[in-house]
């Protein structure tokens, strides 16, 4: 306790968890809709094209924060333009991951000194973050926030509920394009913390396990964001004390909560599933 | 008066390919129409046209006296069943709210007046009892109530419904049916109602649109569901057939494979329908 208390004196350790904050906050949310639109493989290839805009803009001398966020909105763009329509859409997901990662491997080989950055972004280095990539995270953070609030009720609509919504004149499409640039600022968000190759531990764990615990949509992104609170702010409490990499910390607890919302705690507070005793029996 | 629906020598067609073309047929107010067909027939796009989700290479259609509009409040719509994922987390109220605001931008607050409708909504078609619980765990049957209600909350003048019976037991299907019978009587509401089997709805249906490769017949259903007019619009030999008030159509393959017996199911539907009566 003391040593974590000397610990926040330092200013790395402040910017670990003032990122890790808004990072939770924005995974909480997003995992809800990505888990619920079944999204992952979508995840996946937006992360590691992420990776792919970084390793270009180390190459180039730039910000490696700023080129995971333009090679992620790229990838939502181009995936967006291709397949809007569900079916497919991993088709497409996977044949633009595929050519985006020789990419990658292409801009690593072309950087002499790129094994510390490579390894920092595979894996996650919010301990390393400095105070303005804080600021650019935050500031990708409030306006993610921001566009979801805008969208969280059509998208919700258009989610669980694509026919009707369109015909009640949801733009079904469009709000698909929107999340994923949403889900994009996510991803570069939560790589910072977990790394590339681990991105699903924050962006589907949390809200996998929500599901488990209630029934209603609104409790379900409150319980979804707690959980990716804990995680991402314990991972890093963990990591601290240790001195192993936060990564570690923060998929064993988001692995753990989904065991325990499935397992333990769910089928507890969802016991009450049908308060009607024999409703299937009603004309 | 108005109608409540105009299609005026309609043409609609995907790219190169015509779904079907001049198409006319006025829908009075308070009418029930069945819009019957194979697979494939262009029925859903009859709706979509409707709702302003696609527009007609040619001719002109008119809803309540204006254009076709996209997310237009007085239409409800009603989907065919499917499923939902056993965990979601959504719960029949939810379903039926988004029939009042889920198109509208930002975060739902509260639950007020809004709450008091969406009850309503869930009452008429009597699923209070499991309206709080995950729609994923209902029966098909209580998922189209729930859909019903959320088609109607928005208190719509016109009702489409796309194969809304599909996938249901025989007691669920007159169940809906009901419902949506007894809407347009009591808000002398408009229905447009496809279907692949005109049987459950014969008894409250005014007319029938039958729609059969890019042709088609409407009139009443004791007009067109003839052999003559089926086999005109077939054009390949067709039985209509009144077996116990039911009514088959019976064809033989035709030269494409279709064989058109599809649409109306021959025994075992017999033996199903036979059941309750």
């Amino acid at each position: 306790m003391d040593q974590l208390r000397a610990l926040l004196g330092y200013g790395f350790v402040q910017n670990a968890y003032a990122a890790g904050l808004v990072i939770a906050l924005v995974c909480g949310v997003v995992s809800r809709f990505v888990v619920a639109r079944d999204m992952s493989f979508g995840v996946h290839a937006l992360a590691e094209l992420g990776f792919t805009g970084a390793a270009g803009f180390v190459l180039a001398g730039l910000s490696p924060v700023l080129g995971l966020l333009t090679g992620s909105m790229l990838t939502a763009l181009f995936i967006g333009a291709l397949g809007t329509r569900v079916r497919g859409r991993d088709t497409v997901v996977g044949v633009t991951m595929a050519f985006g990662l020789g990419l990658g491997v292409l801009f690593i080989t072309l950087y002499p000194r790129y094994a510390t950055e490579a390894f920092a972004i595979l894996f996650g280095t919010i301990t390393g973050v400095s105070r303005s990539d804080v600021a650019v995270m935050v500031a990708i953070g409030a306006v993610t926030l921001a566009a979801l609030a805008v969208v969280y009720r059509p998208l919700s609509f258009a989610t669980v509920d694509p026919e009707v919504a369109e015909a009640r004149g949801v733009p079904v499409g469009l709000l698909g394009v929107v999340f994923l640039l949403i889900m994009a600022a996510a991803v570069a968000e939560a790589v910072q913390v977990v790394g590339v190759l681990l991105i699903l531990t924050l962006m589907i764990t949390p809200g996998a396990a929500a599901e488990r615990l209630t029934p209603q949509p609104g409790r379900a992104i409150a319980w979804s964001v707690a959980i990716a609170l804990l995680c991402t702010l314990g991972g890093i409490t963990l990591a601290l004390a240790t001195n192993a990499p936060v990564s570690v910390f923060v998929t064993s607890l988001s692995f753990a909560c989904y065991l325990l919302a499935r397992f333990a705690l769910g089928p507890r507070l969802r016991s009450d599933l049908r308060p009607d005793a024999a409703p299937a029996m009603r004309a | 008066m108005t109608a409540a629906i105009r299609f005026e020598h309609v043409t609609l067609g995907y790219g190169e390919r015509t779904i079907w073309s001049d198409l006319s047929l006025e829908v009075p107010p308070g009418a029930f129409t069945a819009i019957i067909g194979p697979n494939g027939s262009g029925k859903t796009s009859l709706l979509r046209a409707v709702l302003g989700l696609v527009s007609p290479s040619a001719g002109r259609v008119e809803v309540l006296g204006h254009e076709p509009r996209r997310g237009d409040p007085e239409i409800g719509y009603v989907p065919q069943h499917s499923a939902f994922d056993r965990d979601l987390p959504l719960r029949g109220r939810d379903l039926v709210r988004f029939g009042i605001d889920g198109h509208r931008w930002g975060i739902p607050l509260g639950d007020g007046a809004v709450g008091a409708r969406v009850d309503r909504a869930i009452a008429s078609v009597a699923a209070s009892s499991y309206a709080r619980a995950p729609i994923g765990r209902l029966s098909g049957g209580e998922q189209q109530r729930l859909r019903v209600a959320q088609s109607l909350v928005g208190e719509p003048r016109i009702l489409l419904c796309d194969e809304p019976l599909a996938n249901l037991d025989l007691r669920h299907q007159q169940g809906i049916t009901e419902l949506i019978a007894r809407w347009r009587r009591d808000a002398h509401g408009t229905v447009l109602f496809v279907t692949h089997d005109v049987n459950p709805v014969l008894e409250v249906v005014d007319a029938v649109l039958f729609v059969v490769n890019g042709r088609w017949a409407a009139g009443t259903p004791a007009e067109v569901l003839t052999s003559q007019r089926l086999t005109e619009l077939y054009g390949s030999h067709i039985d209509v057939v009144n077996v116990h008030g039911r009514i088959l159509v019976v064809g033989e393959s035709t030269p494409s494979g279709f064989n058109v017996e599809e649409p109306h199911h021959m025994p075992e539907r017999l033996v199903d329908h036979e059941a309750p009566r």
